[in-house]
């Protein structure tokens, strides 16, 4: 516990800030999103009192809104013109669209809610339809409506944790990053930093509640309530601020001289990344990151111009995007594939960087060298007696266990899916006898794993790639260049050990890259 | 009495008010005129028609069928707004604004019709001085912070803060309490005496109605039944007037007692 305690504290006097910098970006994208939210919720609130026809269908649209998984509705958003796209303003409009229906709620409860008798006064008086609204309807129905803004504002402040899925930052960011490494102080640190904001957001509209629930009200604002008030603007003020910044250095990514690199969310795509964006800035070219994007997001940025390249394997090119069955020939894989990237998507494939992440079916050493075991098959005849542990992407995949064992002629005493990061300890502490791993992951030489050879060449190549948008390429010398350099320079040894490096030793990956860079004289 | 007498203010013809969802109508065929400077009550019991009568006058419904006028003119005709503010309103429990001090509820018609500040909160000074509150105590308080009965004074003083020359009052003693009921009352007399206003009020305490009214209008079903002074209520042989009466001498019988 004590050594537990005494790592979280190194981490975070290292990660300060950063973890700053994403909880201002949290803060800005909720204060942002519950803004607009309130300047559309309140006055539709407003329309549906008015006709009560709407009434309905409008909340049941906002309530459609809300049930739909925050992940689904970033994916649904991005293909679309304007709206979509990925980052900052994805995000805010997913956020808007699920704070809505809390806001429109209160609003409608909280005006409905105003005594018949104040409201036929107030009629009776000579107030005309807008007073009564302003004067009466409005300031009766506040605390109701607070209330709904107060559970609009925490539920953003989770969902927005999710934005980080589509690159819009926040504090999404370390707990998809801890999710990745299995490293708790990233992901407590962002999760603990977003429950926190949560709790205060809910605390201090909590005391803007009360202020203006009518049992406690008195005369005026007391000075304390101004202060509480002024605060609260002055945050949410200052968030939006700086999201607003935030993005306008997000924007602009096809300048000339800027080039904007995007990668997926794992370590290795990381690095690739990272390996460019350090090149292109050493020769003078200003780098956008947008890294750790999930899905098929990086292509999707591609497509969209908001990024100019990414790394990818021609294996998940040729299935994934241009929905073809698999094939093994390395060679024809990446020539059809640079071909239709070029006719179709207007997308040029870099050569290849020299390096394949493929399955890799992995034994511990001792076994390879006692049973003298170089390919797979040497190992069909072992496998009656073996236990396998397998991924659930391996067990699900076109290209993963069926067709697999199927090839080989392959029956183990017994399957066990389990998490794939968690196969390697489970293969070298004897709980299981063949796993099946990526072949660039970085522990496979630390704990002694031996890969065998796919004799029957089953599964597809994955040679790691550059997909670059080609009028990027004609806009900038340096780029061609620098792609050119990279070509066939990265081993799968290498790769793993880079892998290794942030993953195993939790090195920063920015210094990995860059001692790589020095040792290889790029 | 000061006004010029017989000037009718409100006028009933032959107006019906009736729900879409009802066979019967609420109001049938009415025909009644207040006169400037009477006190008129509607006087019946529940579901008679004798509020929805009310709210045809300022407009907070419009008949179905046939006319009400207010000085000569259509309620219809009238710019909604303007006819209400024309007119003094009290309901009850005053139907006081929860978030307003006493001093905004009362001043609230002088403020929407632009009056000055200090024009306003000086009126709204001498209403309350009016109707008994004492000023500088009550102005700045919150309507929960008043009893039943201050609360319906404060009603009143809002009711007359732009000295409309019509007040309609709705049951406006009916949530207090008997000895409060019969201060307020007599205060109420006093004052629409002095004031010279035109006054509908609507009740079904008999009492209230021989003491306030310079006629009653008594209603059932959505007609009057009977429209005479209180005198000739008293000795009218209408079987509902009389029930009314012998209520009355009841209650004074167990009071004597």
């Amino acid at each position: 516990m004590q050594a537990f305690i005494v790592m979280s504290w190194t981490f975070l006097q290292h990660n300060w800030p950063e973890l700053l910098l994403l909880t201002k970006q949290h803060i800005g994208l909720v204060s942002a999103s519950i803004l607009v939210a309130v300047l559309i919720g309140v006055p539709t609130g407003i329309l549906l009192t008015r006709y009560r026809a709407l009434h309905n269908p409008v909340l049941g649209i906002a309530n459609i809104m809300q049930t739909i998984p925050s992940l689904a509705l970033f994916g649904l958003l991005i293909p679309l013109p304007f709206i979509g796209g990925i980052g900052w303003r994805t995000a805010l409009v997913a956020l808007v669209l699920y704070s809505l229906l809390p806001i429109i709620r209160n609003t409608v409860t909280g005006i409905l809610g105003v005594d018949t008798n104040v409201r036929e006064a107030a009629v009776a008086m000579g107030m005309t339809g807008g007073q009564i609204l302003r004067q009466v309807e409005l300031p009766l129905a506040m605390g109701v409506i607070i209330t709904g803004v107060r559970i609009a504002t925490v539920i953003a402040v989770g969902v927005t944790t999710i934005a980080a899925a589509v690159g819009a930052g926040g504090l999404g960011v370390y707990i998809f990053r801890g999710l990745r490494q299995y490293d708790n102080n990233l992901l407590l640190s962002g999760a603990i930093a977003s429950a926190l904001l949560a709790l205060i957001a809910d605390f201090l509209l909590g005391l803007l509640e009360q202020r203006f629930s009518l049992e406690k009200k008195n005369r005026g604002l007391s000075l304390k309530q101004k202060s509480l008030l002024a605060g609260i603007l002055l945050i949410v003020a200052l968030g939006v601020f700086a999201s607003l910044r935030t993005q306008r250095s997000a924007t602009s990514a096809t300048d000339a001289g800027q080039v904007t690199i995007a990668s997926k969310d794992f370590t290795e795509s990381i690095l690739l990344a990272e390996i460019i964006s350090q090149l292109l800035e050493a020769r003078g070219v200003t780098v956008q990151r947008r890294f750790e994007l999930g899905g098929n997001l990086p292509h999707e940025a591609l497509l969209s111009g908001e990024a100019d390249l990414y790394p990818e394997y021609t294996g998940t090119a040729f299935t994934a995007i241009l929905h073809h069955d698999p094939i093994t020939d390395p060679r024809a894989v990446y020539d059809q594939t640079k071909k239709e990237y070029e006719d179709k998507l207007n997308l040029e494939l870099s050569p290849p960087l020299g390096f394949e992440n493929t399955f890799a079916i992995l034994v511990r050493g001792n076994d390879a060298r006692r049973l003298r075991l170089t390919t797979i098959s040497d190992a069909v005849p072992q496998a009656p007696q073996w236990r396998a542990g397998l991924g659930q992407d391996f067990m699900s995949r076109a290209d993963g266990y069926p067709g697999f064992s199927k090839a080989y002629g392959l029956k183990f005493a017994e399957v066990r899916e389990m998490d794939l990061s968690l196969t390697y300890i489970a293969l070298a502490s004897n709980k299981v006898d063949l796993i099946a791993g990526n072949s660039t992951e970085g522990r496979i030489a630390k704990l002694d794993l031996v890969q065998l050879q796919d004799d029957r060449h089953y599964f597809p190549p994955y040679e790691a790639v550059y997909i670059v948008r080609r009028d990027s390429l004609s806009r900038s010398q340096i780029l061609r260049e620098v792609i050119k350099m990279v070509g066939n320079r990265i081993t799968t040894d290498e790769m793993r050990e880079l892998n290794y490096e942030v993953d195993g030793d939790k090195k920063d990956v920015k210094e990995v890259v860059r001692h790589w860079i020095i040792s290889r004289k790029l | 009495m000061t006004a010029a007498p017989n000037k009718t203010i409100v006028e009933f013809r032959g107006a019906t008010f009736s729900l879409p969802t009802a066979a019967t109508p609420i109001i049938d065929a009415l025909n009644l005129t207040v006169s400037s400077g009477e006190i008129l009550i509607l006087l019946g019991e529940s579901g008679c028609g004798k509020t929805t009568t009310l709210k045809l006058i300022n407009r907070l419904l419009a008949p179905t069928s046939g006319q009400v006028m207010v000085e000569g003119k259509l309620t219809t005709d009238w710019d909604a707004i303007e006819l209400r503010r024309h007119i003094g309103y009290v309901i009850q429990e005053g139907g006081l604004f929860p978030h307003f001090t006493i001093e905004r509820n009362v001043g609230l018609v002088p403020e929407l019709l632009g009056w000055a500040n200090d024009r306003r909160i000086a009126r709204v000074r001498e209403l309350l001085q009016m109707v008994g509150l004492e000023p500088d105590k009550f102005i700045d308080r919150y309507p929960r912070e008043l009893s039943g009965g201050q609360r319906q004074r404060v009603g009143v003083a809002r009711a007359l803060a732009a000295d409309p020359p019509l007040l309609l009052l709705d049951e406006p003693f009916g949530a207090l309490d008997p000895l409060t009921r019969a201060s307020v009352q007599k205060e109420f007399a006093e004052l629409t005496r002095r004031m010279d206003k035109t006054t509908v009020l609507v009740t079904h305490d008999v009492r209230e109605a021989l003491l306030l009214g310079d006629r009653i209008a008594l209603m059932d079903a959505g007609k009057i039944v009977l429209l005479e002074t209180p005198a000739g209520f008293q000795r009218s042989d209408n079987p509902k007037a009389r029930a009314y009466v012998e209520t009355l001498l009841m209650e004074q019988a167990v009071d004597k007692e």
